[in-house]
Formats: C-alpha cells, structure tokens, sequence
C-alpha cells in the first residue's frame, strides 16, 4: 500500500509546518519588541520664537536644489496667499512652508512652519505596497524614487498632507517630500539646513527623546507661556518633528483630530482577517458545495444502484 | 440588428457549421456571419455607435496627452487630493459592480442553484470586464503605469492593504479569465480546454469567493489609512472593510440586473428562448438576494454608527447627505426590490437595481472625493479628467457588447460542446 501521499508523510510534512511556522512567528515577535531607534534625532519647534523670516524656505530650497521661487523669500506677501480657502502648502517646488496666524485678541501673529514631521511609524511607510519609504535609525523618513509607482497611497494615508507628487512630469514623476536632509547632512550627524538657517533658534536638533524633555522643561519654566502640550509627542504615534505653542494648537493650523496611535494601527483590524478568510473560507464554501448538493449526489447514487440491479 | 431576422435565417451565428452544411470561419464568426457592407451598414444605422465615436474623438487625443504631457495636464494635480475620479470612479465605483462574477459563481457552481444558470455566464463575463477596466483606469491613474507588475516581483511591501488589494485583483483577474473561457473555446471549438476548466470550477469558484471577499474588504480598509480626512460618517475604522463587502454583494447582483436588462431589449436577437424566457423569474430572483443584502447593509451602518458615537453628526447638514444618500441608494431600491418580489413586478425590480447601481457609485465616490478632505474645501474634477473617465467607459462598454454579441453568453452554443 504505497499511496503518494502516506500516512507517515503526512505527518512529517505537518510537523515541518508547524516548525516553520513557529520559526515565522518568532521573527515576528522581534518586530513586536522593537521600541523605535533610541538614536533617533528631532526637532523641536518653538512657535513663540519664530518671527516668519523665511530663511529655512531658502535654506531648504538651496540645500535640495529645488526649483527658484516665483516669489524670492524675502517677499512677506506670500503670508497672505490663499489657494482653495486654504493657507500654503507644500508642493514638488518646496519641501517646507512658513505660514502667518493672526491670533484674535494678540497683538503679534504666530508662524507655524511645516515639513514632513518624520512620524515614529509613518502612516506613508506602512501604506506603501512597494516599500518605497525607509525610516532611518537617524530617524528621517527617505524614499526611494526607484521603486515607486505612482499610486499615491502614501499622500493619502499621510495625516499632516506632506508627501506631494510630481504631476508634471509624465516620465519621470516621482513623490517629492521633506527627507531630513538625510544624504547631505542628517547621515553624517549634522543637522538640516532648515536648523542651521534659523537666526531664531526656534527650532532645537537633537535626540528626540531629548528634546521631549527640554520641552517639558520649557512649559514647566515659564508658566502660563505654553500650552501645556508637546504636538508631536503622541500624534499619530509620536513624530520627530515636534512643537510648542503658546496658543491652542487648531488655533495655529494643526489638526488635533488625528489618532494617538500610529495609522497603521487602524488598518490592522482588517488585516487581521486575511488568514482567517484564506484558512476558513475554502473549508466552509467546499462544506456548503457538500451540503447543498447532497440531494443530486444521493439520487444519482440510488440510480446506480437501480441500473445495476 | 434588424438585418438578420429579415433575410438572413442562418444568423445569427450559434454553431459552427452553416447552412450549406459547410463551416464558419474565426473571421466569419468575427464579422457575425455578415458580409462587410451589410456589417457597416448596421453599424452605421446604430446611433449609440455614433455616440461611442463623438466620445473617443475627444477622450482619444486627451488620453495621449495624458501620457505625453503627464498628469497634471489633464487633471488639477492636486497634492489634497491624490485620488480623483479615475479611481473614485474606475477602482472603487468598477470593482463592486463586478462582484457579480463571484455572486452568481457561488450560487450556481457552490450551491447547485441551477435555476440561476442562465444568467451565470453574463455574471462572470460582466466581472471580469469590470475588474479588467478597474485596472485599465488605475493604469491611468498610476504616476509610472510601466511599473504595475512591482508590488509582484520587483520590491514588496506586504504588510500594505494596497498590497492585497494588488495580489488578490491580480489573481482574481486570471480565476475570472478562467471561468469565461470556456464560452470561447465552444465558441472557436476547441472543447479539450474547455474540459480542462470544466476539471477547475470548483477550485476556482472557491478561490473566487476567498478573493473576492478580501479585496472588497481591502478597498474599504483603504480608507482606513485617512481617518482624520474623511468626514466620520463615512469611515468607520472597524467596519469599513464590511460596509464595502457588504454593498458589493447588491452592487454586483444590480448590475448584472442592469445589464441582463439592456441586452434583452437592445440585443434580443442574440439572446435564446431560455434565456429571454427565464430572466423575469432569475430577475426577481437576483432581486431577492440585493433586497437581503440591502437591509444587512443598512443594519451594519447603523451598528457603526453607533459604535463610533456620531449621532450627533446626523444633525449637521454632512449627516442630511449622509441620510440621502442612503435613503435613495439603499432604502429606496430596496423597498422596491420587496415590492417587485410580492408583486412579481420584474420591471419594478430592474428600475430598483438601475437606482442601487447609480446609488453604490454615489456611496464611492462621496467616501473618496465628496466627504474627503470634508474639513479642507471641495475638489471639482477638470473637464478633461471626466471625458477620459468617460472614454474609458465607453472602450468598457463597446468591449462588453462585442464579447455580448459573439461568445455564447446570452445563448447556448448549438453545436459541440
């Protein structure tokens, strides 16, 4: 009785599944104890000392030779520009925007610069179906244009509207986004451009845990200057860019509506379901094909039955 | 078509030996049986071909300039919104109408419903084209379109929905390929392979439900990556995934109402007598399913409404659009579905699945452009961008009717088989 598939194989195929299995899950659960990089850099934004000088736009602009502004960046009309009711963002011609808020009842406004905050566990990364996006363990989050398709998922996925795409371009497009200065200066420990141009120092580099606790450390100083919140340091699971602010963050144009927890975290649910469907599923539509068509395969049997009679 | 039933006896073509006892050629079996003026000639008397022609005059030169020119020359590039009509539209409107493939698939091949068999073969033909031109929208949509086969063999991120959303359209693709071919191997006679599939079905309608089941899902689970973007009432985090199975289960079963509906009366010439003769019953039938699906659906949309807490939101005037949409969408053809059944009113049930089919792609386009970005301002697709849109469901439908009107899909092939 020598079947191609024995009893004994059987067995030795389901043990080395299980085996294999386990091995899988193992590496897995080094993923699950992974805390983040703990040498992971930052910054740290202070609202109350930037003045909307625009040095880190020109800085930027130089330092990823990006195309020459329609406005040089020491015009301050650009503050009052409005596209779709909305203040400026960032687009394939800037990595990085200084917006003006007027705050009713002070007499100075805010500025507020944005870039891409180089979440912890950026929603853009986890989204990517061709892992075009690379979380440095100097914490930039870079991209690779190579393998890119051009789906544009991660702009999606991105709660603060970072990632832009290069519409212009029908061969060559490609995602254009804030990348730390990560190949020019992050990588070899230096801080951005943006930093180094800032005659404010509103924006601190350094380790991120570090700058959490100087600002813990400024709030606690000068009370009743802040807000008593670091905007960064839980959003959408904690990002390395982070900011202080001296009036209600939505006051300055920041969404506090996003989650606590990293994006990916919400889409787990659903991917939580994929091995159930693909191992259950087979099983219980071939058990109701049993099922529902045991009438037709009992009389066909009985008539066998009466033919051989 | 009128052509044929006048002078012509023979046509139109159901087996491949003519009357003379001879047989068709493939080229023949092509041009329908008909010379090439008697072929031009009802082409030419059909006005919805001149509709097809004013379309791709205009959406032709616009396609190659988006290839040409990029992205930004046909639509408003916009970084706010990545995802315009070409995949609010194409992907997510296309895909659940073409959830009837796996719909009718399961019934007949599954669960031995063999009163449904009539209609099988244009539910499966009726999936496949529309996954087909879901892709042929996202090759539209993609930054770098050559790149497609990358999240397969080039660079893989498999922990992204997008990525089951890949494989899984992918795969179907080729399960729905393999589930419509045997209607062309009877048709250029060539039944060896037909049996090859024959020996599949069951596998393949199985694969079918898997696949199916979770790229629905996927497409819903998508927009789970932008639930700060996306007004509440139209993301659920938790039950997104099922809100999107779900109404692809009417969405499906509608559309190949809609469908079934339009061939009889502006292709009955190739329809048979079993066909014509059982698609009031199969209708009312098909109706039945959409209405149970329907109240399922609504049940599970309250349920997440009530689990995110957003009755309040139901109060604004996002939560009166949300009501009517549902209200028109679902509710509507659903109480007219019920009634068609209790009336055996089988025209009533074809207006209902012509309203839900209108009502799924309203629901996909108001989750990805309408209640998007519901807190920024309101993007109104460019012209050129809804021509090309249009273009392309023109090319679907003229290759939907070319299949239609050779194959043995709305007609048993007479001969081998």
């Amino acid at each position: 009785m020598k079947s191609p598939l024995s009893r004994r194989n059987f067995i030795k195929g389901g043990l080395a599944g299980t085996v294999a299995a386990t091995l899988l899950k193992e590496k897995k659960s080094q993923a699950a104890d992974f805390e983040g990089y703990p040498q992971g850099m930052g910054v740290l934004v202070d609202l109350t000392r930037c003045v909307g000088c625009r040095s880190c736009e020109a800085a930027c602009n130089q330092e990823q030779k990006l195309p020459p502004p329609e406005k040089p960046f020491n015009d301050f009309s650009v503050f009052d520009e409005i596209e779709h009711g909305q203040k400026r963002r960032t687009d394939e011609t800037r990595y990085t925007v200084v917006n003006r808020y007027d705050i009713p009842g002070q007499d100075h406004p805010l500025f507020r610069k944005i870039q891409c905050n180089h979440c912890q566990e950026p929603a853009c990364l986890t989204s990517c179906f061709v892992n075009a996006y690379t979380k440095t363990p100097e914490g930039a989050v870079i991209y690779n244009a190579k393998v890119c398709v051009g789906c544009r998922t991660c702009m999606i996925a991105c709660p603060f509207y970072i990632p832009t795409f290069k519409y212009s371009s029908a061969f060559n497009p490609r995602i254009m986004k804030c990348v730390f200065c990560y190949d020019t200066r992050l990588k070899d420990g230096k801080p951005p451009a943006c930093v180094e141009a800032c005659p404010q120092e509103a924006l601190t580099f350094g380790r991120r845990s570090e700058l959490i606790k100087i600002g813990q450390q400024r709030i606690r100083e000068t009370p009743g200057k802040y807000e008593e919140h670091i905007y960064g340091e839980h959003e959408v699971g904690g990002t390395a860019w982070m900011y202080l602010s001296s009036v209600p963050f939505d006051k300055v144009g920041f969404d506090t509506h996003v989650p606590k927890e990293p994006i990916l975290n919400l889409v787990k649910d659903f991917l939580g379901i994929v091995p159930m469907v693909l191992t259950i599923w087979p099983a219980l539509f071939a058990g109701f094909h049993l099922l529902a068509t045991r009438k037709d395969w009992l009389k066909g049997k009985t008539e066998d039955e009466h033919e051989e009679e | 078509m009128r052509i044929f039933s006048e002078k012509r006896p023979d046509l139109p073509i159901v087996d491949h030996i003519k009357a003379d006892g001879t047989l068709w050629t493939l080229k023949e079996k092509l041009w329908l049986g008909l010379s090439r003026p008697d072929y031009f000639k009802q082409f030419i008397r059909n006005p919805v071909n001149w509709l097809m022609i004013g379309i791709l005059a205009v959406g032709l030169p616009l396609l190659l300039q988006r290839y040409i020119f990029g992205l930004s020359a046909v639509t408003h590039a916009s970084n706010d919104y990545p995802w315009g009509l070409f995949l609010g539209f194409g992907l997510f409107g296309m895909v659940p109408l073409s959830a009837s493939g796996f719909m009718l698939g399961t019934s007949v091949e599954l669960f031995g419903r063999k009163d449904l068999h009539p209609i099988e073969r244009l539910a499966l033909l009726n999936g496949l084209l529309g996954y087909f031109f879901a892709v042929v929208y996202l090759e539209i949509d993609l930054g770098m379109p050559w790149r497609l086969p990358y999240p397969m063999f080039v660079s893989l991120g498999p922990a992204a929905v997008l990525f089951l959303v890949a494989w899984h359209v992918a795969t179907y693709l080729s399960v729905q390929i393999a589930e419509v071919l045997p209607a062309y191997f009877e048709w250029i006679g060539w039944l060896k392979g037909k049996r090859v599939i024959r020996r599949m079905v069951l596998g393949l309608t199985i694969a079918g439900i898997i696949l199916s089941t979770l790229h629905q899902g996927a497409l819903g689970a998508l927009f789970a990556y932008a639930p700060a973007k996306i007004h509440p009432l139209w993301i659920s985090v938790n039950f997104q995934w099922i809100h999107f199975f779900c109404s692809s289960i009417f969405a499906g079963l509608s559309m190949v109402i809609v469908s079934s509906t339009l061939i009889r009366n502006f292709a009955g010439w190739r329809c048979d007598e079993t066909f014509k003769k059982s698609l009031d019953d199969i209708t009312l039938k098909l109706g039945k399913g959409c209405s149970l699906a329907m109240i399922t659906y609504l049940v599970i949309k309250l349920v997440a409404v009530a689990h995110d807490q957003e009755w309040e939101y139901l109060l604004t005037g996002w939560g009166a659009y949300f009501m009517l949409e549902l209200a028109v969408g679902v509710v509507l053809p659903m109480f007219m579905f019920a009634a068609a059944i209790r009336n055996n009113a089988p025209a009533l049930a074809r207006a209902a699945a012509f309203i839900s089919v209108v009502g799924i792609i309203w629901n996909r386009l108001n989750t990805s452009m309408i209640a998007f970005n519901w807190q920024l301002y309101q993007e109104i697709p460019h012209w050129k961008e809804v021509w090309i849109t249009l273009t392309l469901y023109a090319l679907y439908f003229i290759t939907y009717r070319f299949i239609v009107y050779r194959l043995p899909i709305v007609y048993e092939w007479k001969g081998e088989k």
